[in-house]
């Protein structure tokens, strides 16, 4: 019994070391001002005047940063351009991943571990590495333009380089593994027989696959949607590498805040608001995860 | 249909079969697993087919539901070709050894998954889906989702999705294979009820020859992917064709010897040197020196302390002795080494008669009890 109970809390240690207490941190720092200090914001713990200090500080906390990104369309328009980048990027993740994932799934067995192998195959080089492989791709005088101009598709470089189309790009690229393996998995596990019970029953191939094959994959797709939405929406490498300053993401808004701009305050406060903003789809990825564990 | 004496469509050469089946190979590769098969199966017949596994079975259902087609031959339904028709456009419905309910379907949805596929209207359907209901007794579990059902619900709910549509012909293969023997026997009436009730074709695989022979009009034994016999069940029993079938059915004694003397009804048959010779009623007269084997099943044979008054009498010691409750089997050595198995049934409550291991007793069967096969 009780080996099993320190077993149970190691998690739960975890969480709150290394999530819980850093957020705490954050928090705080989020209801302070800035301050030419080092840390540069006020107030700060000071533990010698004992709870004297300790009742100082909270005195000194407020949500003025809070009122601030309200108040600053710059946020909001952050805000709202990463949660449209990162649920069309979630959408053409989807429309890439579904058929290759289902061609896996068709493929013959001894040929499926191969093929789920050559998807995680990506992950052995490092995602920095990756990432600017297509900025020599994408460029205006990068590979993809020579190969289009040379076959003569287009007689202009295309500009795909520092716009959003370039973070789409990165996002689908980047996430896909995510969106494939999960739906893989969903297929891959169903039977067989289902498919020639719903053509015994009267339905085509096409609607057996919308009738049958779709929906008893939905909880794969969900989970991919899921692990690809939810990083997405606060994603800083591919915007700024790919995306140049024409793409607004929060990711970007709050690697400024605190690098450039110093303000730890409101950078704190951005990075509150996009875990507040997180928390929905979290919660609704555990419930559909528990759902899919009970059935 | 099936108890009723004068339904015997087969025997009938103007009666149209509903399913023919022509010369029919099915191959995989290299391997044979049907094997020039010819086979008429009749309207409102309850079908088994029965034999060991791997003798192509599913392989044959497969071909009849078209989830796959003939290397070559022809399978025609209503004497129309059937070759080439995907499962979707035949008038046939399978009952899926796994059963293959949609999970993610209400048992409602099921069984009226079909029925919205030929577009049938609204109203229609729930009247169906109701009756099919009542048909499988599965009101009450109508809003249930397959994983929230027994096994012998989930059973019944994909009888019901099958049987829906009204199919021509409905092929159940191993439908009872996870039931208990209790639930497996209540609900094999209960299919040779519903079968009665909607008056439509039913060809059933089994293992379980006890199956084939409650439900059936007619039995099937397959052998390697050729048919060994079709016979009503009482004649694949009392007249199997081979030694074969005779074996694959029901427990059995099967005795080598030659004809001795001829005769069309009755013949002698020497066995073994130094035994006197059986004699055996045949329908068939055969030429003398021929090998043949006597088929003999154990409930026709009786045992005694003393010599019975019967056509055959020999003397053996008993080896074993089965008690099975309702009956007993007791295995009889023969001087010359062959046992020989006599089934008693247990009228009393002391059902040992006396006849213990070891003792000398006499086996004694009449000259019609058993059957002289030539292969
Ligand atoms: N798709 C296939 N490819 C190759 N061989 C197959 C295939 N399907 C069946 N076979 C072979 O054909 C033979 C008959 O198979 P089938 O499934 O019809 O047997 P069965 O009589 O239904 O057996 P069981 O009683 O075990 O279900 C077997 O030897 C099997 O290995
Ligand atoms: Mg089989």
């Amino acid at each position: 019994m009780k080996p099993n109970r320190l077993l149970m809390a190691i998690p739960y240690i975890w969480l709150l070391v290394l999530f819980l207490a850093p957020f705490g941190i954050v928090i705080k720092m989020s209801l302070s001002d800035l301050a030419v200090s080092i840390p540069p914001y006020t107030p700060q713990l000071d533990i010698s005047e004992g709870w004297a200090g300790l009742r100082a500080l909270f005195a000194n906390l407020d949500f003025e940063n809070y009122a601030w990104l309200a108040d600053d369309p710059l946020y909001i328009n952050a805000f709202t351009s990463s949660l449209i980048i990162a649920a069309v990027s979630t959408l053409l993740t989807l429309l890439v991943a579904y058929p290759l994932a289902y061609a896996m799934a068709c493929a013959p067995r001894r040929w499926r571990g191969l093929l789920v192998m050559l998807v995680i195959l990506p992950f052995w080089t490092s995602f920095l590495i990756r990432v600017y492989a297509w900025i020599g791709i994408l460029k205006s005088e990068g590979l993809l333009n020579q190969l289009l101009l040379s076959v003569g598709v287009i007689s202009e470089p295309l500009v795909i380089l520092n716009t959003t189309t370039a973070v789409y790009i990165g996002i689908v690229y980047s996430y896909l593994p995510f969106m494939v393996l999960p739906i893989y998995a969903a297929l891959e596990k169903m039977d067989g027989s289902l498919l020639e019970a719903a053509e015994d029953l009267g339905a085509s191939r096409l609607s057996a696959f919308w009738l049958v094959t779709f929906p008893l994959s939905l909880p794969g797709v969900l989970a991919g949607c899921f692990l690809v939405f939810i990083p997405a929406l606060g994603e800083f490498v591919i915007p700024d590498l790919l995306g140049g300053s024409n793409t607004l993401m929060i990711g970007k808004t709050l690697y400024v805040e605190f690098f450039s701009n110093l303000d730890w305050p409101v950078a704190s406060a951005v990075a509150v608001v996009l875990l507040a903003i997180l928390i929905v789809p979290i919660f609704l990825f555990q419930r559909q995860q528990q759902k899919v564990s009970e059935q | 249909m099936v108890n009723d004496v004068n339904f015997r469509p087969w025997e009938d050469p103007e009666a149209a079969p509903l399913i023919d089946i022509a010369n029919v190979t099915k191959r995989f590769g290299a391997f044979t697993a049907i094997h020039d098969l010819s086979l008429k199966i009749y309207p409102r017949e309850f079908f088994a087919i029965l034999g060991p596994s791997g003798c192509g079975k599913t392989t044959l259902m497969r071909m009849l539901g078209g989830f796959d087609e003939p290397t070559s031959g022809s399978i025609n339904l209503e004497g129309e070709d059937l070759t080439g028709t995907s499962p979707a456009k035949r008038p046939v419905n399978m009952m899926f050894q796994s059963y293959a309910l949609f999970p993610h379907l209400t048992v409602q949805d099921n069984i009226a998954f079909g029925l919205k596929r030929e577009k049938m209207p609204k109203g229609e359907i729930a009247e169906r889906v109701e009756q099919m209901l009542g048909l499988v007794q599965l009101q009450d579990f109508a809003a249930r989702k397959p994983h929230q059902l027994s096994g012998g619900q989930r059973q019944r709910v994909a009888l019901a999705r099958a049987l829906a549509k009204r199919p021509k012909l409905l092929l159940l293969d191993e439908p009872l294979g996870a039931l208990d023997k209790k639930l497996r026997e209540a609900t094999q009436f209960e299919l040779m009820g519903i079968q009665e009730q909607l008056g439509c074709t039913f060809v059933i695989v089994t293992h379980d020859q006890e199956e084939a022979m409650t439900v059936s009009s007619r039995i099937a034994v397959m052998k390697q992917g050729e048919i060994a016999q079709v016979a009503p069940p009482e004649q694949i029993y009392e007249a199997p064709a081979s030694r074969y079938v005779a074996d694959f059915i029901g427990d059995v004694n099967i005795i080598e010897g030659h004809v001795s003397a001829g005769g069309e009804s009755r013949m002698s048959l020497s066995w073994r040197e130094g035994e006197p010779e059986l004699v055996v009623e045949t329908g068939i007269g055969l030429p003398r020196g021929e090998t043949a084997w006597l088929s003999l099943r154990p409930e026709k044979v009786s045992i005694a302390t003393t010599r019975p008054e019967t056509d055959n009498a020999l003397q053996g010691k008993v080896l074993d002795i089965a008690y099975l409750g309702n009956v007993s089997t007791y295995h009889v050595e023969l001087a010359n080494g062959q046992v020989v198995k006599a089934q008693e049934t247990n009228a009393g409550r002391s059902g040992n008669r006396g006849i213990t291991w070891d003792d000398q007793v006499w086996v004694g069967w009449s000259a019609e009890a058993g059957v002289v096969l030539t292969s």
